[in-house]
């Protein structure tokens, strides 16, 4: 449309164009209230209450400035906890991706059976973390469990999961990728799907073997793929609460950021304000990996 | 996924196939075993669980352990609730959901680009870092206990909106415009073009919320305290904090097949939508 100059038409459009930004705001405000009521707003209020020393359902609270971070990041705490957010991260996200691409690999030969398997695989993901704690710490247990039993038959005594801190660790690493091994596994497979025929192929008749196939051409076009798996991964192992809490309910091998953020603002001595410090912690390590996913996704759609 | 093999292409029995078979049986046990092994312990009384050999079949089948997993905690008004909050919560979030992606796509406005990125910056924050102020919030107006505290603070979506933009965005723009053209007024546009022709993506939508929303569990968790009041995830807390002793775990067990079940029902009828859509969005909730 353009824009006619005579006065009234024009008085008429921008009469228009405000009752179109009426209608705009009508159809978002609702969800952006609420944003900004129950996302942003605690957001902010959040780190506020990290400079506060104050106990959950009390009416009072000291201003302590940067105090709970000083006291976090100089006692053994912030060692302890961001060396147990530090490995659950690292061995469930690795373990996650290379278990992921291996089924990914399988299935991508389209065997008859492979849509069943897929499906399978995939669905613990969308299952409860809690009750999936559950249910495997019944197969853990170092006495009743299963797994002990079959251990023992084959002459191992069960490693003691339950109270011994690193092995509860171990556990929770294990169930939580069996959890998340088929998201990985579907998103490979998608990335599989899209490497061309005619680049393998032309591999092949250079005499490369399956294997070198693999390590020189599939894997380095899979690579957006695995990057975009490394951040979302990283991202929901950071946040993972149900499955911890369910399989370590005191948090004695598996107390990762979050699960101490939960622990020391809920349970134990209500700290609000130490635990506000927590999640404010755990907020910046999650902006900084998604900045850098973006930074990187930019760059590489530039290079293109 | 279409599996469109060539007529001429056989399934020959090669060592790379057999391989790539163990490989998806293997997978696919280690999902399946425990949780068969979950429903038979289930069933199973104290003489089956309080023993170190493995016993994979009951000896004695034992299906009180549902009917006395329902007497610790009210089971019956347990799955009322996680069904209440569900529905509602997930309804309403679609409803949000395309309410904001149309405006999103189909109307003017100068600012449109920042309350895109606003709506879209929320998926970068967990509810676990607003939890604790959005409890002293939802706790002093009252909501302890109560559904619309359960349900509140959860509904803001940024996930929903984002898909379904995309999907807005896609349809074809003749069809919108012909239907302005006469007369269709935005809302009317809205639920008779835009909303019947992106069925798919918003059916997708609804069943990653409907999944996310049954599983929920730190704000349950937080803002509930009176069993009445619970979801189920919320109330395997319970039972698990009032079965210590070994034998239980058959109680224990029941509960958590109430939990889970539902979810693989649903998910065995509808699959492919919803690996679909916890795929693309890449992110949960």
């Amino acid at each position: 449309m353009t824009a006619v100059t005579t006065k009234r038409p024009r008085q008429a459009l921008s009469g228009r164009r405000l009752r179109e930004w009426l209608i705009f705001l009508a159809f978002v405000a609702p969800n952006v209230a609420l944003i900004v009521v129950f996302t942003y707003r605690p957001l902010l209020q959040n780190i506020y209450y990290s400079t506060l020393n104050w106990t959950l359902g009390s009416k009072f609270a000291t201003p302590v400035g940067l105090g709970n971070y000083r006291d976090f990041f100089t006692s053994g705490e912030a060692r302890e906890v961001l060396t147990t957010t530090a490995i659950f991260t690292v061995a469930t996200v690795g373990l996650t991706l290379a278990l992921g691409l291996g089924v990914a690999l399988a299935l991508n030969r389209k065997l008859p059976g492979a849509g069943f398997a897929q499906a399978t695989v995939f669905a613990p993901y969308i299952l409860s973390g809690y009750g999936v704690g559950l249910a495997w710490l019944y197969i853990f247990d170092p006495n009743i469990g299963a797994l002990s039993a079959i251990l023992r038959d084959v002459g191992l005594n069960s490693p003691e999961w339950i109270n011994s801190p690193r092995w509860t660790l171990t556990m929770v690493i294990i169930v939580y990728v069996w959890k998340n091994l088929g998201y990985a596994a579907v998103i490979y497979l998608a990335g599989l799907q899209a490497v061309p025929g005619d680049v393998l192929e032309a591999a092949d008749l250079d005499g490369a073997g399956p294997v070198r196939r693999f390590f020189t051409v599939t894997l380095p076009l899979l690579s957006p793929t695995t990057f975009f798996l490394l951040v979302t991964t990283i991202l929901n192992s950071l946040q993972a609460f149900d499955l911890l809490i369910a399989m370590d309910k005191l948090g004695r091998g598996a107390r990762t950021l979050i699960f101490d953020a939960y622990l020391t603002g809920f349970k134990e001595q209500s700290q609000a304000g130490y635990s506000a410090m927590l999640s404010t912690v755990l907020f910046a390590i999650l902006v900084v990996i998604t900045l850098i996913q973006l930074i990187v996704v930019e760059r590489r759609v530039h290079y293109r | 996924m279409s599996t469109t093999t060539a007529p001429s292409r056989k399934l020959r029995l090669t060592p790379l196939t057999v391989r790539d078979y163990l490989v998806l049986l293997l997978a696919v046990l280690v999902v399946v075993l425990p949780l068969g092994y979950m429903i038979l312990a289930s069933f199973k009384g104290a003489g089956d669980l309080a023993t170190t050999d493995l016993v994979v079949f009951p000896e004695v089948w034992k299906p009180e352990n549902y009917s006395e997993a329902a007497v610790k905690v009210p089971f019956g008004r347990l799955f009322l609730n996680s069904t209440i909050v569900t529905v509602v919560g997930a309804g309403l979030k679609v409803l949000l959901a395309i309410l904001t992606a149309y405006g999103l796509v189909f109307c003017e406005f100068p600012g449109k680009k920042y309350v895109f990125w606003g709506v879209l910056a929320t998926m970068m924050v967990p509810p676990q870092v607003t939890a604790l102020p959005n409890y002293v919030f939802i706790s002093s107006l009252g909501g302890e206990n109560t559904y619309w505290g359960l349900i509140l603070p959860g509904l803001a979506t940024g996930f929903g909106t984002f898909l379904l933009r995309q999907a807005f965005m896609q349809l074809p723009y003749e069809v919108i415009e012909a239907a302005h053209l006469d007369g269709a007024g935005h809302w009317r546009r809205l639920w008779h073009c835009v909303v019947p022709m992106s069925l798919p993506s918003i059916a997708t939508v609804a069943l990653v919320n409907v999944v996310y929303e049954w599983n929920d569990y730190l704000w349950p968790l937080i803002i509930i305290t009176d069993p009445a009041m619970m979801t189920l995830p919320r109330g395997l807390t319970l039972l698990q904090n009032s079965e210590s002793a070994a034998s239980s775990f058959g109680v224990l067990m029941a509960g958590t097949v109430m939990v889970l079940l539902p979810i693989l029902v649903v998910f065995a009828f509808l699959q492919r939508h919803i690996v679909n859509g916890f795929t693309q969005g890449g992110v949960k909730g």
